[in-house]
């Protein structure tokens, strides 16, 4: 136990130590450290931000898609009730537009038909009178009897 | 690995060392050099052993833990940054849990200081105890004493320990003021009786009362303030002593012969696992005792 200057000089040692560590060891330790902890503090609350901010556009995407499906199954009944009705349109059109073909060729039919008659009744009655001709040639005056077979052809 | 060395040397020594007692003797020598032209025991003596192991450890802590902080970036930390970190990380934590202000202008940064410092004081403990007394006999004298293991003077602990102590009374008097101070020292810790206007009986009895409580808080204090920096540089001293000396013995069981040889080679083993225990322990004590101290400076009673 004999004290001696030694006591002294590792007092200076020990101050020039102690000097050297608060002056230019800690601050830039401290200074890492600390500017590391906000970073990380930082993003932390960063991705917490982000991840509400995800929640939120989840949610109003979610929103958004059904807006759109039921738009889109409104759209779409809207087309299959306009489709109906132009179909149902296109019957009715059609329909009209068949009867009034039916009618048409009905009534040329009938035209038609009234025209062969008349056809035929003329032919028929030549043939009437070139028939009488050929039997009544002698007795029968074509010119005097005229009337009666015109009347006779158009009983026909 | 102290024990064969210890060995060597014995057998080597054997002409001129003839005794146990000289060889513990010699190995609890300082490397004590001359200063100055007088001959007191005080001014003119230092202990160069001592004085220049505990500054090139001190620089060289100071200095590896500087390189690093030098480059310290607040990105992803290099694998040395990280490990200083954990260091810096451990000694900012003891100080943040007992001070309770600016811990960072001065105490945990002289707490860390103490921490490295004494830590790379005490692993001198772990090197063989002869490998130095070989190394300086390349040098200088052959025999000239030279011990490795600064904590193990009392000039080094107390030297520490006197310095927490006047930073301790300087920091008091920053907290308190001068007055501050005093007004603790004489009225702590059983208080100061009302000096003025006693309004009660009791009062008036504590006024009576009042110098021997003074004396009373002026006795305990004393005795606080001195023995704070004794228990804080004794326990240190003591334990690396202590150490020293079991390695001593345990040196002087391997020059008994062969099987002691092996007998102390597994003791020292053994001693020297047990002190990877206790010379960072001792270190860390050291640095909370400091701590401690220094925020009791702090708090005003």
């Amino acid at each position: 136990m004999n004290f001696n200057l030694t006591l002294i000089a590792q007092a200076v040692t020990f101050a020039v130590l102690i000097l050297v560590i608060v002056k230019f060891v800690w601050p830039p330790l401290l200074k890492a450290i600390e500017t590391r902890q906000k970073e990380i503090a930082d993003g932390l609350a960063a991705a917490q931000e982000g991840k509400s901010a995800l929640e939120t556009a989840s949610k109003k995407s979610e929103v958004a898609l059904n807006d759109a499906k039921q738009k889109a199954s409104e759209i779409i009944g809207q087309a299959e009730k306009r489709a109906n009705e132009i179909v149902e349109e296109a019957k009715t059109t059609a329909k009209v537009e068949a009867e009034r073909i039916k009618e048409t060729a009905k009534s040329e039919i009938e035209q038609e038909v009234n025209r062969a008659k008349e056809g035929l009744r003329a032919q028929v009655s030549v043939l009437a009178i070139s028939g009488a001709e050929k039997i009544l040639r002698k007795e029968i005056d074509a010119k005097a009897h005229t009337a009666i077979l015109t009347q006779l052809a158009a009983e026909l | 690995m102290t024990t064969e060395h210890t060995a060597g040397n014995m057998a080597e020594h054997s002409g001129e060392m003839t005794s146990a007692t000289d060889y513990i003797n010699h190995h609890l020598s300082f490397n004590a050099q001359a200063v100055g032209d007088g001959n007191h025991s005080f001014w003119n003596v230092v202990h160069f052993d001592m004085f220049i192991i505990s500054l090139v450890l001190g620089l060289l802590v100071a200095g590896a833990i500087w390189l690093v902080a030098r480059k310290a970036t607040a990105g992803v930390p290099s694998k040395t940054q990280a490990f200083v970190e954990i260091i810096f990380d451990f000694v900012d934590g003891q100080v943040k849990g007992m001070f309770h202000g600016d811990r960072h202008a001065f105490i945990a940064p002289t707490a860390l200081t103490i921490f490295l410092w004494v830590l790379a004081m005490n692993l001198m403990d772990l090197v063989p105890i002869d490998w130095f007394a070989k190394l300086t006999g390349l040098f200088g004298e052959a025999h000239a004493p030279f011990r490795p293991l600064p904590t193990s003077d009392v000039n080094t602990t107390f030297a520490l320990a006197l310095s927490v102590w006047i930073l301790m009374i300087f920091f008091s008097i920053k907290a308190k003021g001068f007055g501050g101070l005093i007004h603790e020292i004489f009225g702590a810790p059983f208080g100061m009786p009302k000096l003025f206007k006693p309004k009660s009986v009791m009062g008036f009895i504590g006024l009576l009362a009042s110098p021997l409580l003074y004396l009373a808080n002026f006795m305990f204090n004393m005795i606080e303030y001195i023995s704070k920096p004794l228990s804080h540089s004794m326990r240190l001293f003591g334990n690396m002593y202590a150490s020293e000396v079991i390695f001593l013995l345990i040196g002087l069981l391997a020059a008994t012969g062969i099987f002691g040889m092996f007998g102390a080679a597994i003791l020292g083993a053994l001693w020297a696992v047990f002190h990877i225990l206790v010379v960072p322990l001792q270190a860390f004590i050291f640095m909370m005792m400091t701590i401690v101290y220094l925020s009791m400076a702090h708090d005003s009673h």
